[in-house]
């Protein structure tokens, strides 16, 4: 079937519901599956689901890194997921982005992308963001120019040896560094930021980027306990706009994003160990042993 | 917000002081040069030699080596030890079209080239069929180099081969072309290449005035050059190179394709490094495979480094400090001249980091 085929075949669609009369018991405009046409390069989130991981697994050299993980996302979540040391969440990121490609599983965006078939920078442009565990930021560019870098923006080579920024871009840039607390940085040399401001600033880079979804890797690592609470904030205010899917270490600030009423997912040696309320994860005896040690 | 905080410095190629220096080198060497060598007598203190004007003319075409370099290796963060064979295809594809136009003044007195007349050749070979038209040679001095570094380019690239790995390919492609160069059957007159050039567009060569002339248009062209590499590293496709060389990584989860910018970065590299090889065989009156040699390249990588990679300017500067330096050692001390490069890249990668740039920015910086 050729996209002009497929093409005429929703304008005789649209042609076809408009002749019919609204009947009783209709969903509204929203028909099932089969009358919606999916874009190309289109995420499409009609089902609510955001991210759906399906028996992912992955293995270096005999060691299983991920085995038979299944997550679902839903869109608007933030989700927060914890878990021990090479529990393999780093890994999942990696299968989600694109950079370790798993050995067998599924891996869709909304319901119609397959992940595994994108590359880093595809994926990257469909609106998956990735912050990474260690703050990485362009050290010798300034803070203004770094945020610039990430603007959502056609990307190929022609269109940014001639790129000009616009009064919406440069009021776009503007919001991110007041939301991400810069402002004042805004012509500093990311290399000379704090630890945490830099953590800021690589959370800001995704924002200008307006993914649907954000992977956070350890984003409060090194911060202080002030900067740690404004970024839970932070968090709090994009949930509902964005999926996030946040893996953590620290349990306070896990507290602070679920504010007793989310979900958090428990990850031990590359499996889901147990999902619920963060009071019901930690009172689970195969988590407290998980964390503790027999 | 203020958009005082929010403007990028965007837009400005160079502040005042930038665009005074350019026009006081081009003062120098668009219009001194000629006056000094041609204008002023030859007995006068002000007289500037034949000698120096070559000198001055072949290391224009090292600075544009450089300047190509600097964009690769500074910008981009990709180190080339190959830079020479792009250098040296750019000269051949001239050194072809000067070699045509000695006509039936050479040794043999034949149409052919002598070379060719040796190896008792009856006709030219099928790749030198148009090398009697310059336009064509030109083309080719912009799109062999370039054309080579894009296939090149594009799958090594692709496989993501980086760092000392590329480096490494670089290297053995120079090397393999210089092997393959050497061989008489490649037509390209073996290893001792193409020389006793006669005239160009029916010029003669050997002249004051066109050596002048060529000098003059090498440093027209470095300008120039210097004057878009500055544009390009000023736009965001020059802070694009910059973020791969810092964080390619990042880059890539941003959605930018690193490949494409490497991609072009390198192929206009290697064109500039082309072009600067066109310009420098007239001037010398010979080309020949030991510009392919690893140790050619090595030394491009060092003119860069002496003077200042990521800086535009430096790499000019290094050209000429290494290259002067080099004129001189080899006439006062002939054999330790290789000893004292070599000591000079150790000092420089020790001490000076960011090149002799790096060292009067930090004098000025204490000072200030």
């Amino acid at each position: 079937m050729t996209p002009d085929l497929m093409e005429a075949g929703a304008q005789r669609l649209e042609a076809f519901k408009a002749r019919q009369p609204n009947p009783a018991g209709s969903s509204g405009d929203r028909g099932a599956s089969y009358g919606r046409v999916a874009r190309v390069g289109e995420p499409d989130f009609a089902h609510g689901v955001a991210l759906y991981l399906d028996e992912i697994s992955v293995s270096f050299d005999g060691f299983k890194a991920l085995n038979q993980l299944s997550l679902t996302i839903n869109v608007g979540e933030l989700r927060c997921i914890i878990g021990p040391n090479g529990a393999g969440k780093t890994t999942m990121m990696d299968c989600i982005t694109g950079k370790t490609r798993p050995d067998s599983g599924q891996c869709f965006f909304g319901s119609t992308i397959d992940l595994l078939r994108l590359s880093e920078t595809d994926i990257a442009q469909i609106g998956i963001g990735r912050k990474f565990q260690k703050p990485t930021v362009y050290e010798p560019l300034t803070v203004f120019q770094n945020l610039e870098l990430a603007l959502r923006a056609d990307r190929r080579v022609r269109a940014s040896l001639f790129h000009r920024l616009s009064g919406a871009e440069l009021d776009r840039i503007g919001e991110v560094l007041t939301l991400i607390h810069l402002q004042h940085e805004a012509q500093r040399t990311a290399g000379l930021l704090s630890h945490g401001q830099k953590q800021w600033l690589e959370i800001g880079m995704l924002l200008m980027q307006d993914p649907k979804l954000l992977l956070l890797d350890e984003p409060v690592a090194g911060m202080t306990d002030e900067e740690t609470e404004r970024t839970a904030e932070l968090f709090l205010s994009l949930e509902g706009q964005h999926s996030l899917v946040v893996v953590e270490h620290d349990m306070h600030f896990v507290d602070q994003l679920t504010q007793g009423r989310k979900k958090v997912t428990v990850l031990h040696e590359g499996s889901v160990l147990a999902e619920g309320l963060l009071s019901e994860v930690q009172a689970n005896d195969k988590v407290v042993e998980v964390y503790l040690g027999r | 917000m203020s958009s005082a905080v929010l403007s990028s410095p965007r837009g400005v190629l160079l502040g005042a002081k930038g665009w005074t220096a350019v026009l006081a080198a081009s003062l120098v060497l668009l219009v001194g040069v000629p006056v000094l060598n041609l204008l002023v007598p030859a007995d006068s203190v002000f007289h500037l030699g034949d000698y120096a004007v070559s000198l001055l003319g072949k290391i224009l075409c090292y600075a544009i080596c450089a300047l190509a370099m600097d964009l690769i290796w500074g910008y981009t963060g990709i180190l080339s030890l190959g830079h020479g064979l792009f250098f040296a295809l750019g000269g051949y594809a001239m050194g072809m079209y000067l070699m045509r136009q000695i006509g039936r003044d050479g040794q043999y007195r034949m149409d052919l080239p002598d070379f060719m007349v040796f190896l008792n050749w009856k006709e030219l070979p099928w790749h030198w069929t148009f090398s009697d038209s310059f336009a064509f040679q030109l083309l080719m001095v912009v799109a062999v180099p370039g054309l080579l570094a894009f296939v090149f380019g594009f799958f090594a690239f692709r496989s993501r081969i980086k760092g000392v790995y590329f480096s490494i390919i670089t290297q053995a492609m120079t090397y393999a072309a210089m092997l393959l160069f050497f061989r008489n059957e490649t037509g390209f007159g073996g290893n001792n290449g193409f020389t006793d050039f006669k005239r160009i567009l029916g010029m003669p060569i050997a002249t004051s005035e066109m050596r002048v002339f060529l000098c003059v248009l090498s440093a027209a062209v470095l300008i120039l050059f210097f004057l878009m590499a500055r544009t390009i590293v000023n736009s965001k496709y020059g802070r694009v190179l910059q973020a791969i060389r810092d964080a390619e990584s990042r880059v890539m989860f941003t959605g930018y394709d690193p490949v494409a910018y490497k991609l072009s970065i390198w192929t206009l590299s290697a064109v500039m490094c082309g072009v600067a090889g066109a310009l420098y065989v007239p001037q010398v009156g010979i080309i020949n495979p030991g510009e392919m040699s690893p140790a050619a390249s090595i030394e491009i990588a060092i003119w860069a480094a002496v003077g200042g990679r990521g800086t535009l300017i430096g790499p000019i500067v290094g050209a000429f400090f290494v290259n002067g330096a080099k004129s001189w050692f080899t006439v006062a001390f002939p054999e330790f001249w290789l000893f004292f490069l070599g000591a000079l890249f150790i000092a420089v990668t020790l001490f000076l980091p960011d090149g002799i740039i790096g060292l009067l920015k930090r004098r000025k910086k204490e000072g200030a």
